[in-house]
Parts: structure tokens; sequence; C-alpha cells
């Protein structure tokens, strides 16, 4: 891919850079699009999951014989219905996951470690029976004490989890087992040193709370496996070759065994790329030899799917009062829920990576708790622990007197800069971003009493991986697209519109669609911002070859060579000749039965060189002060997406990315009871954001080309959920002069560090 | 499970007398509670086809309210906004716009939830309502009407068939404020509706505060003619009624909020539905 010399970042574009329709737009608005739950096929069973009541307990026994003999009921698994797998760590995106504890998340085994741990799954021929069998299913307990935080799971007399994990990244190594499953360690340099050299020094601890994606749409899939073991699934999942890998390890079966294919999806947000309801439907429809559909009510969806952690983190910057940072130094202690696996890691790599600093540590911890265990949400694990830095780095502003904008400006990461992680950035928007926020109309607009602006940075590194696409030219001389990454963010349009671009044929001709695990080679999910800029090469690269095939097709009807044809607007073109002699697109396609057959071209790849994406929001707040409401008044989320391909859908990803993190910053929590039960399992009391909670948020698009990529693109997905915790609880900060440091900032939470500090 | 949907008041209570079953008027309550197994009823019997039940009227006695009558019909009700503007506020924050479509004030007070919304300002407006039984109607005071959160002191076959307001004299006004984390669709952590009178200067008549969700029920707020009747509220006055406010509650601590902060924002919105109540009064 690097050696893709052809670039588009000068070119004058006609698609790309515009806002038509979404191809897959009327279905969304009329209702016929086909989510998770909306598929199904004669003789299908439904499904129902019995779950633990328990935060913590040994499983005695499980007794299904009164189950199975209500009539109706047609399939009960357990966990001897899945095979056991030695702890090994294999690498799934921005994630790390290891099958022995997947296989005991699908289906517990020795122990329940959360309330709503699956436990056991029925089928049976309708809702009613199922329910009536799951309360016939005999589970004999020994209930264990619990933990919830990571402050006292990190205890030496915790309870354990899992008594033989031992901690991971320490010298020297434990001899005995806790629930601290690892430290990490990344940066440079010398801290000591540089506090030593700082004239002013800001240390801070902050907590955030467990908060989950909140997306519309519980997971939900159909699984139909045949008596020759031939399975067919339909799921809302954001990477349909993971769930075939997932489901063929859990189960037993090969690869080609399992056809999975992706519904439409209801948002994901990183929540939907591992699997829960999918291996238990194949195992029932395996013993059932009949479909089986299975859907969470919102309750499980809150307490049994992967929400991220919650965290406690400690965040020491030192300065010079000029506002050059001298050192940079946190720690970060994330819930992982019931199994290892917090994105402490890459919050860990993120913390400063705004800033170009000589001496920066971040040490994280993934600790077990016994809540879920947590999935991806956007930008795992980095609003956190930025979340922390650009808190400090706003209270360092007020004390030294300096602009946030300046401070951060000053200290900006740029083209060269050691990333706190590594390597050597390229060309990123770091003070592109910053210098539009502080030229926008926002950022000097006056403020109304009780109010107060916040400023704040974000940094997210987006991904590549392994990708595989297909272009088939119609004989109509339309074209269709054939693409491995589920669309959740408006990608279809996007691909759509690069093929139009480099065939220069309307967009309208082009129909993309998301193939089943069959119908391509293996793509890696859709996540860490990586479908427009991953597809989009593969996209590019395939339909190159296309029109490589087209002009050599046209070059036999003229009987010309090759390289006397140039493709022009959607034409070949005779480059020398007499007179000017164009073929359409339609009129090669027409005759491609007698110039070689059908012409279609695809690219597999494993794409790399994705480029960071820095953004900087700007948000009003107005603080109630006897209630402690915090309203936003105003709010401009400003990102470097590289290249817009669609802008619309750009501004959308900024837009939901801002909401999601006022939800985070204002009211999301996961609110637990002394035995572990999670009390809000629905969203009336499980606080995001209404429409009316959040302002217009205006979006402004900077584009700093990412050179890996044909148009340039970087992925913005993820970094505008980074800056809003931050930029909030700055805002909250300087509106009441006291120096906010736990989130939600609820009202009573609110109120209470107004009365008592 | 059957569903009837009788035509007179008679037929209505005769089928609500039989073992499980349960009244529907919009259902915004009884079908969530239905469809998560919460009740299982064996007859659901659709009162709105009784006559007076969806319908609002006005009289020189006073207001008549529907207990079926839709919320949405309440808000777009001009004379009776102009009238009781709290009491169409409080209303009009329960639930959704298409929630609003279907929302009953029967089903508001009878769902019996401290957090209800509509319940304090009818309080405060001093209404009262009309129960329809097998023996005939009664009229109670609304604040009668809740024993505890979830239950009632209807009987076998008895129902709300409406309510009846004041005419309020000139010189009236009420508001209604609550307490909620989000800007809409969520639930009260504390609501506050308050009615008060004036005379031509302006000096406090009558005064009459309920307050919601700081307790088991709703609480009607003791001595407040003491601090308010012949005078203007001023700092003391607010003060005092600040301190009674809070003094009234008997919240529980959950994950809506802190007994503290329930305390707290009691007085808060004690004190601002005065002030809004009393701005109407005296431009009434």
């Amino acid at each position: 891919m690097n050696d893709m010399t052809q670039t588009n970042f000068e070119r004058a574009l006609k698609i790309v850079g515009s806002r038509p329709a979404r191809p897959d737009g009327v279905d969304k608005v009329t209702g016929r699009a086909l989510f998770g739950a909306d598929k199904s096929l004669p003789n299908m069973l439904v499904g129902r999951v019995l779950r633990s009541p328990y935060a913590h307990a040994k499983i005695l026994s499980i007794d299904t014989s009164k189950a199975e003999k209500l009539k109706g009921v047609k399939a009960i698994i357990t966990s001897v219905d899945f095979e056991d797998f030695p702890s090994e760590f294999v690498p799934n995106g921005e994630m790390v996951v290891n099958m022995k504890d997947i296989t005991r998340n699908v289906m517990a085994r020795e122990k329940v470690l959360y309330v709503g741990h699956t436990v056991a799954a029925i089928a049976a021929t309708d809702e009613d029976i199922a329910e009536q069998a799951l309360a016939l299913i005999d589970v004999k307990y020994e209930v264990l004490p619990h933990v919830l935080e990571v402050e006292d799971a990190e205890k030496s007399d915790a309870p354990l989890l899992h008594d033989d994990m031992m901690t991971i990244g320490v010298e020297p190594a434990p001899t005995s087992a806790s629930n601290v499953a690892k430290r990490v360690e990344f940066g440079f340099g010398d801290v000591e040193k540089g506090f030593s050299e700082a004239d002013l020094v800001v240390e801070r601890e902050f907590t955030t709370q467990q908060v989950h994606q909140g997306y519309i749409e519980p997971h939900a899939c159909l699984a139909s496996v045949s008596e020759d073991g031939q399975a067919e699934l339909w799921c809302t999942t954001q990477g349909p070759f993971v769930v075939r890998n997932f489901c063929s390890k859990l189960l037993g079966f090969n690869a080609a065994q399992i056809r999975v294919t992706a519904s439409e999806i209801g948002g994901g947000f990183g929540g939907k790329t591992v699997v829960y309801l999918e291996p238990l439907a194949l195992a029932l429809s395996r013993k059932s030899c009949r479909p089986v559909k299975m859907e969470m009510n919102r309750a499980e969806v809150f307490t049994a799917s992967g929400p991220t952690s919650g965290a406690k983190i400690w965040v020491k910057i030192g300065v010079k009062n000029n506002g050059q940072i001298t050192a940079g130094d946190c720690i970060l202690k994330y819930q992982a829920g019931a199994f290892q696996g917090a994105p402490v890691g890459p919050g860990a790599m993120c913390a400063f990576a705004p800033y170009d600093l000589t001496n920066v540590r971040a040490v994280g911890y993934d600790i077990v708790v016994n809540r879920p265990k947590v999935a991806a949400y956007r930008a795992p694990g980095g609003p956190i622990s930025e979340y922390g830095v650009e808190s400090v780095i706003d209270e360092i502003a007020l004390k030294i007197g300096m602009d946030p904008i300046d401070l951060r400006l000053k200290n900006a990461a740029k083209e060269g800069t050691i990333a706190p992680y590594g390597p050597k950035l390229g060309p990123i928007g770091m003070i592109e971003t910053l210098e539009a926020a502080k030229d926008h109309p926002h950022y000097s607009a006056p403020l109304g009493p009780n109010q107060a602006r916040g400023v704040a940075s974000g940094f997210w590194f987006n991904i590549g991986g392994e990708t595989s696409s297909s272009i088939t030219i119609n004989e109509d001389g339309t074209v269709g697209l054939t693409l491995g990454t589920p669309d959740i963010g408006g990608s279809r349009a996007s691909m759509a519109m690069m093929a139009s671009e480099e065939l220069g044929v309307p967009m309208e001709l082009i129909k993309p669609i998301i193939g089943d695990t069959n119908s391509l080679g293996f793509n890696f999910l859709t996540g860490g911002s990586r479908a427009t800029f991953s597809t989009g090469t593969t996209v590019v690269e395939s339909t190159r070859e296309a029109i490589g095939e087209l002009k050599k097709r046209a070059a036999l009807l003229w009987e010309v060579s090759l390289d006397q044809v140039e493709w022009v607007d959607g034409h070949a073109r005779l480059i020398s000749g007499d007179e000017p002699k164009t073929m359409s697109l339609a009129q090669i396609a027409k005759q491609a039965g007698k110039t070689g057959g059908p012409i279609m071209a695809n690219c597999s790849m494993n794409v790399t060189g994705a480029g960071p994406s820095l953004g900087t929001h700007i948000v009003d707040v107005e603080v109630d002060k006897e209630t402690g409401r915090v309203s936003i008044i105003r709010y401009t989320a400003i990102q470097d997406a590289g290249k817009a391909i669609h802008p619309a859908y750009v501004e959308g990803q900024l837009q939901g990315g801002a909401v999601q993190g006022i939800g985070w910053a204002l009211n999301e929590e996961y609110i637990y009871n002394d035995k572990g039960e999670l009390e809000n399992t629905g969203f009336l009391d499980y606080r995001i954001p209404v429409c009316s909670d959040v302002p217009m948020i205006d979006t402004v698009i900077v584009e700093v080309p990412n050179p890996n990529h044909p148009y340039g693109v970087r992925g913005v997905g993820e970094t505008p959920i980074i800056p809003p915790l931050a930029a909030i609880s700055n805002a909250v900060s300087r509106a009441t002069n006291k120096r906010f440091d736990e989130l939600p900032l609820s009202p009573p939470k609110v109120l209470a560090k107004l009365m008592h500090g | 499970m059957d569903y009837v949907a009788p035509k007179t008041a008679m037929e209505a209570s005769e089928a609500l007398v039989q073992d499980g079953a349960f009244a529907l008027a919009g259902g915004t309550d009884l079908l969530v509670k239905l469809k998560t197994k919460f009740i299982s009823p064996n007859i659901v019997v659709d009162i709105k086809q009784v006559p007076k039940i969806t319908s609002i009227e006005e009289s020189m006695d006073g207001w008549w309210i529907g207990a079926a009558t839709p919320c949405a019909e309440i808000v777009e009700h001009e004379s009776l906004c102009q009238d009781w503007p709290g009491v169409v506020e409080a209303l009009s924050l329960i639930g959704s716009t298409q929630i609003q479509g279907r929302a009953t004030l029967g089903g508001n007070l009878c769902n019996a939830s401290p957090a209800a919304d509509s319940v304090p300002a009818l309080i405060a407006a001093n209404g009262t309502c009309v129960i329809s039984g097998q023996t005939g109607e009664r009229e109670e005071p609304i604040e009668n009407i809740v024993i505890s959160p979830g239950a009632t002191v209807l009987a076998k076959g008895e129902f709300i068939l409406g309510f009846k307001l004041p005419k309020p004299p000139s010189g009236s006004g009420d508001a209604y404020l609550r307490l909620i984390p989000r800007s809409e669709m969520d639930i009260a952590v504390v609501g506050v509706g308050t009615s008060v009178s004036v005379d031509k200067n302006k000096k406090i008549t009558s005064i009459r505060i309920s307050l919601g969700a700081i307790a088991p029920t709703q609480v009607i707020l003791d001595g407040l003619e003491d601090i308010f009747i012949g005078k203007e509220p001023d700092e003391d006055s607010i003060n005092k009624l600040v301190s009674l406010a809070e003094s009234a509650c008997r919240p529980i601590k959950d994950k809506r909020g802190t007994i503290e902060y329930r305390t707290k924002i009691a007085g808060v919105l004690a004190k601002r539905t005065l002030n809004i109540a009393y701005e109407r009064a005296t431009n009434h």
C-alpha cells in the first residue's frame, strides 16, 4: 500500500468531499432495514439465558432434568457443552483476548463472577415455555464475598476472582495470586528530574465510573445448524469474521462451516466486537437441529454485555512559568470486569500523547472485579486517562495565568515528536485543531452568569488491519462493491464515493453491500476507526485494478496497445489518433463477454499506516449552584479528519462522540448495591443524554492528510469521545471555582462538592 | 387475560370487582408492568368509554378533568392553562411527547408513585377527585388517595372518574417544578407544587405547597399560613419556607439521590415555585 504513488491530496475532486445521500438511507427511515432481531426462519426456536443472581459464587451443581422434561423444551446447554481452553492471549484489534476467559464469560464454568453471568441456556418452542424452563433449572451456589472497586480489589485480603492469576509485568514476579492482572508502563526521560526543574507541579487523583456504550439495538442473533454441521449465523456485529472465528473456536467448528452474515447495526461503539449470544444460539441449534433466535433485553445488555472500565487515576504534571511542561506522570487503575483485559494499555499510551514531552511516564494496572467483563468502547481507555491529564493541564493554565489553548499549543505534539508510547509521529493535526479552536467565534463569545468555558484535547491512534473487498463491473455499466467491514457510520456511502471518484461514474450507479464471511477474505472488524481508512484503501486499490482491466478491454476493442488508452471521467480514451475516441464504462462492460469475460477485481491486504487523529473541544456550561445541575449551553468539536470523504458523516461522528462524552461526563454510571447487583438496568436511570440535554454540536473539520491513504483519510470515529470529559469538568470547575475530579458530574455530586468542598 | 371496555361506570365497577382486574386508562404504566411481568392480570378493564371520563368541562364551580383525558388534550386547553398553569406544567412533564398522547391524570395518581409529577400540583391546587364504585360516587381530596408507594384507598371495583379543581379567585397563581438530572424523559428526584392567592396589595391571602418524592407519599407543608398570610414574601419568610420544606422531608437514599440532596432540593424548589406562583398571582 505504501507504494501507492498516485495520491489525491492536490487533485480536484468531484465526489470525495461532497455530501450525497447514503445508499442505505431509505431502508433505514422506512423501517425496511433488517437489524439483528429482524430475521426469522421456519421452525425457529426461542433461546433464553439463565443468569447468575450472585456477584461471586461457586457453582456446586446444575440440575436441568426438570426443565428438560417440560414439553416444548428442545435443548439445554451449560458449560459441559463447551470445551475448555488453556490460558493464551491473542490480540484482537485494540484489545487482547484469552480463549480461556472467553469461554468462561460466554458460559460460567467453576464460578459465576458477576450478576448476570450466563449459567445455562434453553431453546424452546415459544417464549413462555422457555421462561418456565429457566425457572425449572436448579443451580446450587456457594456464595462468595465479592469486590467491585479497584481500590478494594487490589488489597491483599480482597476476595480473589481467579485463584491462579499472577500479576504480569512486575519484578520480581509475584508468588501469590491477586486481582491485579498486569502492570504496564510507557514513557521515557526522567520524570523526577523534570519535576525538580518545574516552577509549578500539580498532582491530583480522579475517579471515573463504569459506563456502557448505550447502543439502542440490543444484542440479537439467529443461528441455524444443519444435521451435517453446516452453520448459518445472522447477527448484529461490528465484525462477522471475528464472530466466525470466536464461535468456531468455542464450538469446535472449522471456519468454513460457519457462515456469518452481519445485519444492519443499531449502534455498536466497540460493544459489538465480542460474542455473547452467538455461541449459545449455535450450540442450541446444533443440539436441537432447529434454528434458534436469541435476543437480549435491555437489562441483560446492561448486566451481561461489556461496558467500559471505571477507574482511579493519578496525574502529576510539572511546568515552567512560561507554560513549558517539564514532566508528566500518571498511574491508571482500570476495572477489567470479571476477566482481565481492561483497556489500560491504550489508556496509558495515549494519556500524554497530544504533547511533545521530554520526561513522561504512564503506568497502568488491569484489575479484575465482580462486574461484567469490559468490552471496547470508542477509543477504549483513552477518555479516562486523557480526562485526568487534560484536567490537570487546565488547572495549570489557571494557576500560571495562561490561556488553556496557548498552554496546549506551547507543548503540542507535531510531526517528528516522539510519542510517549514510542514511535516518531508523522504529520498530525494537534496544532491545527488548537489554532482552529482559538480562531472559532465560540472561543471568544461572551458568557452569561453562572457560565464558564472549558477546553480539552484528545489523541487517538486509529488502526489498519486485515481487510478484503471486491468490485464487480456489471454488464450494464453499474458497479457492485462487496465490503467486509459492517457499516456503522456511513461507510457504504464513503466506499461508493471513493470508487465513484476513481471510476468517474456516478455514485448512484455503485451498489455497496456488506458481504458475508464466505464472500471475501478475512476482514478484521469495524473498530479502531479503521473502516474508511482500511476498507477505503482496498476499495481504491481494487477500483484502480478494475480500471486497468477496463482499459485493457478498450485496447482490445480498438486493436491498440494498452499504453494508448487512458481512463478519464468514466471513459476509456484513445491517447493518440486522428480523431478523439472514447468508450464509456457501460460500453466496455456490455462487450465484456467477447473481450475476456466478466470484469471484477479484489484487494486483500494488511493495511498499515493509520494516522492518529487529534481533536479539541470547546464547551460552555451553566451551573445551577443551588441544585448542582449542569447544562451544556454551547459545544464545538474540532478534529483533524485527514480527509473527510463524506463531511456530513464525519460531522456526525464528531457530534455523536461529543454527545456520548457529555453523557459520560454528566450522568452515566453503573450503580451497584451492596450485594453487587446493578440497580440501574434501564435507560430511565442509566442516563444517556436525550436530545434536549444537548445543544446542536458545532463542528470544524481540519484536514491534515494522512500520507498513507490515497485520499489522506485518518479515521475519525473514536477521538471525539475523548475531549468532552475533561472539557466539561474544566468548564464546571471554572464556573464554580472548585476543582472537580470525579465523574459523573451529576447534580447530587456537584451540589455536594459545592456545599462541602 | 381478558379485555373489556364497559360503556357505563357501573359496568366498569362490576368488571373491576373481579379477581385480578386492572383498570386501563392510557396504559403508559400498566402496559410496561405487563410487559415486564410485574403484574399478570386476569382481566384488563378499559375505562375510557365511561361517560365524562375523557372530558374537560368548565363551570361556575370550577373545572372537571376526566380521569382518562390524555395529557396532550389538557395541555392544549387554553382557559384551563390560564387558570391552573402550574397543574398543566406538571402534567405536561409526564413522559415524552408520545406518552403525553396517552398518559392521564387518573393513571398518574393511581400508579401511586411518590414521584408522580401531576399529584403535588393537583394537591396544591386544592383538587378533589370523584371516585366511582358499585355503590355510586364519592369525592375525596387528592391527598387522601395514595397511602403508600403503589397503594391507594380505592376499594375493589372503584376507579377515579375525574378531577375537580376550583375556579381560582383573581390574584391567584400556581407553579410546579421538579428536579431531574436530564432535561426531560426522567423521574422527579423532587417535585414541588405551589399555589398562592394575593389581595389587591399583593399580600398573600392563601398558600398551599405540596412536595413529591421526598417521602413515601406526597407531603403538604404545614405552618405556611403563619409565615405568609397578610404579607409579601421576603427574605425572612422565604428562609423559613426553605427550612420548613427541608424539615418536611423523609426521603430515602436511592440511585436517584441522597437524603441530603433531596432535602436540599426540596427547599430550593419550594422557594422557586413560590416565586413563580407569586409572580403569576400578582399578574393575574
